[in-house]
């Protein structure tokens, strides 16, 4: 409730909503923040932070819920309602023109005029004094697109104060700076603090919260978890509230007993071609029959790659992998899944499947060269309609019909045409990538089901997920990987969730 | 007959005439294309210029009319391109494709009920003036020469007037600014309050005016008659002469003028018994445009965002 003897909050969000067609990406979720204090939301990839900001500066307009500004009731339709109202804001991906000048990117929207012209003298001096201020010079005339990311990002920054901000959303804008422009950066939001604006700070990495914020606000899947001052609260429990412990699905794989080494790699390396960046680096695990090995992390830190070095997408830079002893590091896609490998790729809709296709055809990819399916020239086709129909029973794929696109399926039934493919190969490893992603629960428990039998059958399967709680609930051992590195190891009994948090979200666990 | 009676003073004034509706086309066509879409309908917008202005002047005896109508024609065309492509997100090239087929479908089918014909409108109608500079003639030797050139319609100014007038407005004025962002950056322009479909809206009314201008100099500006499909592939020339001209008024101006050259250039061969096949010359526009749109010469960056619909939340 607002009171009128008290200052009201900068901004308010309460109870909003906001869904796409496809995810409900902020759900009732809460934020109070005070003027002039820097506020830090933060929540790992796709908990909704982005599209919280972006509702609060007006890009997308709510579903539902009440947006305060200095305590009286905004309805954000449109940016320009935030602009007018004070907010000014600093996307993730940089809104800039590329083909257009700094000075013009800066002033557009809010173009000072001499009659019928834009009068761009006048928006030079100003800029140039703004700059100034901030303790920075910018190449007003060069074209954007020529310029380094630190910089632009710095035209970001004078975009907002050029329309007079005095709440400034910065939606992870350290992501693409080295480590010294982040101390430039943070010192320059400390001046600007100091000048009375208020500053919402979106980042996922804790060592940033400490350095800079006064308050933090969690989210996770949409909600807004918690609020505490920074003061009171550690590294620790920052991260177990980020990673969180929902226990969705009550599942307890029975014990099994590993048999032998399956899957071997060693010091696996992958370099970014054409750059010096090192997506995986040196990455050594075993993984033996009947075991689930986990690998947690914050998205973009290697998994990926890693599993297409896994299963022939990608070629490694050095290292190797075995099937069995045997080396199959170099080999080809089909190379690999000749030796056993199968996959379940984590896009399914581009990698796993051809939406275009029936489902029999879906079933039948890469199996197509089994004799039993294919004679010299042609397709066996009553053969290969025996065998989707088997299939689509078996893993009770709906609608029971081979012969739809597999667009038409829901995305938990598409997961399945993907899982009975794989499975169908009798695979000796099992890589599978993010496997339950946007899927509801009911699909969720189908393909954990599906998964843990797998185990239970003696297959190895490497599991990468940016859901902890997956990781938690199927692994057996589990692995950390922060930056292409492993930074860690649990047996299933030690798996402690706080330890595991912090070295996700910063790769040691010392806070 | 030599080669010097081909490259004469009509080729000049000739080439000025044909670049005309091409110039006042790809000029539209640069403000459709620097907001963001692609408009190919256009070459069917031409042909419903060509028709009104034809009809327009027809039933009051006056040309200017006329050009009213054709611009009127042009807008409504181009009103459904923008409405589709802006508002419902139509791809930019099936909407042009459809409304291409629709204007030839109603230009063939306005020309039997109006004037019981099958193939062309064989009626003469008043033609629009010709414009002569005063003071030209009377400059001594050149004089006539310059006269002869520049004795051109009301519609070959505006072409010309109209690259500077766009220069400026692109270059300098705060609606030229908000238009290359659309172009380039939809979802930047949003970002800053700038509201994306009103640009995008006037950008093709803006060719589909013009378009519609250019359809009004085909018939009332250079031949009194309306032939049907009289536009003969000049939208999609003007659109390569907005990809030869990179975007940029002035640079239009010169494309148009180029193509401008080889229509004339094959119009003055026709009967000359040169060595050449005539029929050669009368490909030159169609291979330049060829080879300009496959990028192999004057190939450069366009808007790039144009041609694709924006759209902000999946
Ligand atoms: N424009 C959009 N259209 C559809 N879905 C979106 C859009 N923007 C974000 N999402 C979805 O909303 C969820 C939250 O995304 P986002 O707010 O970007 O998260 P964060 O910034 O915390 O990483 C994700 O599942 C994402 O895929
Ligand atoms: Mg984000």
């Amino acid at each position: 409730m607002k009171n009128s003897k008290q200052t009201p909050y900068a901004v308010e969000m309460l109870q909003v909503v906001k869904r796409f067609s496809q995810v409900l990406a902020v759900d009732h979720a809460d934020l109070q923040v005070k003027q002039g204090e820097v506020h830090a939301v933060i929540g790992e990839n796709g908990a909704g932070k982005s599209t919280l900001m972006r509702l609060l500066y007006g890009f997308y307009t709510a579903d539902s819920g009440t947006i305060r500004i200095n305590g009286e009731t905004v309805k954000m339709t449109d940016p320009g309602v935030a602009i007018a109202h004070g907010i000014g804001m600093v996307h993730q991906e940089f809104m800039l023109v590329p083909r257009l000048n700094a000075l013009d990117n800066i002033i557009l929207g809010q173009e000072p005029r001499k009659g019928l012209r834009v009068d761009r003298q006048k928006a030079r001096e100003e800029i140039t004094r703004l700059a100034g201020e901030l303790g920075f010079q910018v190449d007003l005339q060069a074209e954007v697109r020529d310029l380094p990311v630190g910089v632009q990002q710095k035209i970001e920054l004078l975009k907002v104060l050029y329309r007079g901000a005095s709440i400034l959303i910065l939606d992870e804008p350290t992501a693409v700076l080295t480590p010294q422009e982040v101390d430039e950066l943070f010192q320059m939001l400390r001046n600007l603090q100091k000048q009375g604006k208020t500053i919402i700070l979106i980042t996922h990495k804790l060592d940033e919260v400490m350095a800079i914020a006064d308050r933090v606000t969690v989210m996770r899947r949409g909600k807004t978890v918690k609020t505490v001052p920074k003061d009171s609260t550690t590294s620790g429990e920052l991260a177990s509230l980020m990673v969180g412990r929902n226990v969705i699905l009550d599942i307890k794989p029975p014990p099994v007993k590993p048999g032998e080494r399956v899957l071997t790699v060693r010091n696996l390396s992958l370099q970014e071609p054409g750059s010096a960046r090192v997506l995986v680096d040196g990455v050594s695990f075993e993984v033996r029959e009947g075991e689930i090995l986990g690998i947690a992390g914050v998205s973009g830190n290697g998994q990926s790659e890693l599993a297409e070095l896994l299963t022939g997408l990608t070629r490694p830079t050095s290292g190797e992998i075995l099937i069995r002893g045997q080396e199959v590091t170099f080999g080809s896609v089909r190379r690999k899944r000749e030796s056993g490998i199968a996959h379940i790729p984590e896009d399914r809709r581009n990698t796993g499947l051809v939406m275009a296709l029936s489902v029999e055809d879906n079933l039948t990819i890469g199996h197509q060269d089994k004799p039993e399916l294919s004679g010299k020239v042609l397709l066996k086709r009553e053969a290969i309609g025996e065998r989707s129909d088997r299939l689509i029973k078996m893993f009770d794929i709906r609608p029971p019909r081979r012969d739809v696109a597999a667009w038409h399926l829901s995305g938990g039934n598409q997961q399945k045409v993907i899982v009975a493919r794989e499975l169908d190969h009798d695979p000796q490893v099992l890589v599978a990538n993010q496997p339950t992603r946007g899927l509801d629960v009911a699909a969720m428990e189908y393909v954990y089901h599906h998964l843990l039998e797998a185990r239970n059958q003696g297959k190895a399967i490497v599991l990468i997920s940016m859901e902890l709680d997956e990781i938690l609930t199927l692994s057996d051992r589990i692995l950390v990987m922060y930056n292409g590195r492993i930074v860690g190891e649990f047996a299933r009994k030690n798996a402690d969730i706080e330890q595991i948090g912090l070295l996700m979200l910063q790769g040691r666990e010392a806070g | 007959m030599s080669l010097g009676n081909v490259f004469n003073l009509t080729l000049l004034h000739q080439t000025i005439v044909q670049a005309t509706p091409l110039l006042l086309t790809a000029l539209g066509g640069v403000f459709s294309e620097r907001s963001g879409t692609a408009n190919i309908a256009l070459e069917g917008i031409i042909m419903m210029g060509a028709f009104f202005g034809y009809a327009g002047t027809y039933y009051t005896g006056n040309p200017w009319f006329g050009i009213i109508c054709a611009m009127a024609a042009g807008v409504v065309v181009s009103l459904i391109h923008a409405v589709v492509t802006a508002t419902y997100k139509v791809d930019h090239i099936v909407s042009g494709i459809a409304l291409n087929i629709l204007c030839q479908g109603l230009t063939g089918y306005l020309l039997v009920v109006l004037f019981q014909s099958q193939g062309s409108a064989r009626e003469f109608v008043a033609q629009l003036p010709t414009i002569s500079i005063p003071f030209l003639k009377a400059i001594p030797v050149v004089g006539p020469v310059l006269d002869a050139v520049f004795s051109q319609g009301p519609l070959v100014y505006l072409a010309f007037i109209l690259v500077i007038v766009s220069r400026f407005i692109l270059d300098k004025t705060v609606f030229g600014l908000r238009f290359t962002s659309v172009g380039e950056a939809p979802q930047v322009a949003d970002s800053l309050g700038v509201q994306v479909a009103p640009i995008q809206y006037a950008g093709v009314l803006i060719s589909g005016l013009l378009a519609g201008a250019a359809g009004a100099q085909l018939t009332i500006g250079t031949m009194p008659r309306f032939v049907y499909l009289m536009s003969g592939g000049r939208g999609y020339i003007a659109l390569a002469a907005v990809i030869l001209g990179k975007w940029q008024p002035t640079g239009v101006m010169w494309s148009s003028l180029l193509f401008g050259f080889f229509f004339s250039l094959a119009d003055n061969l026709q009967g000359t018994g040169f060595a050449i096949p005539n029929e050669i010359f009368l490909m030159l526009p169609f291979i330049l445009t060829i080879i300009v749109v496959s990028g192999v010469i004057g190939h450069s960056e366009g808007p790039a965002h144009a041609g694709k619909p924006y759209v902000k939340e999946l």
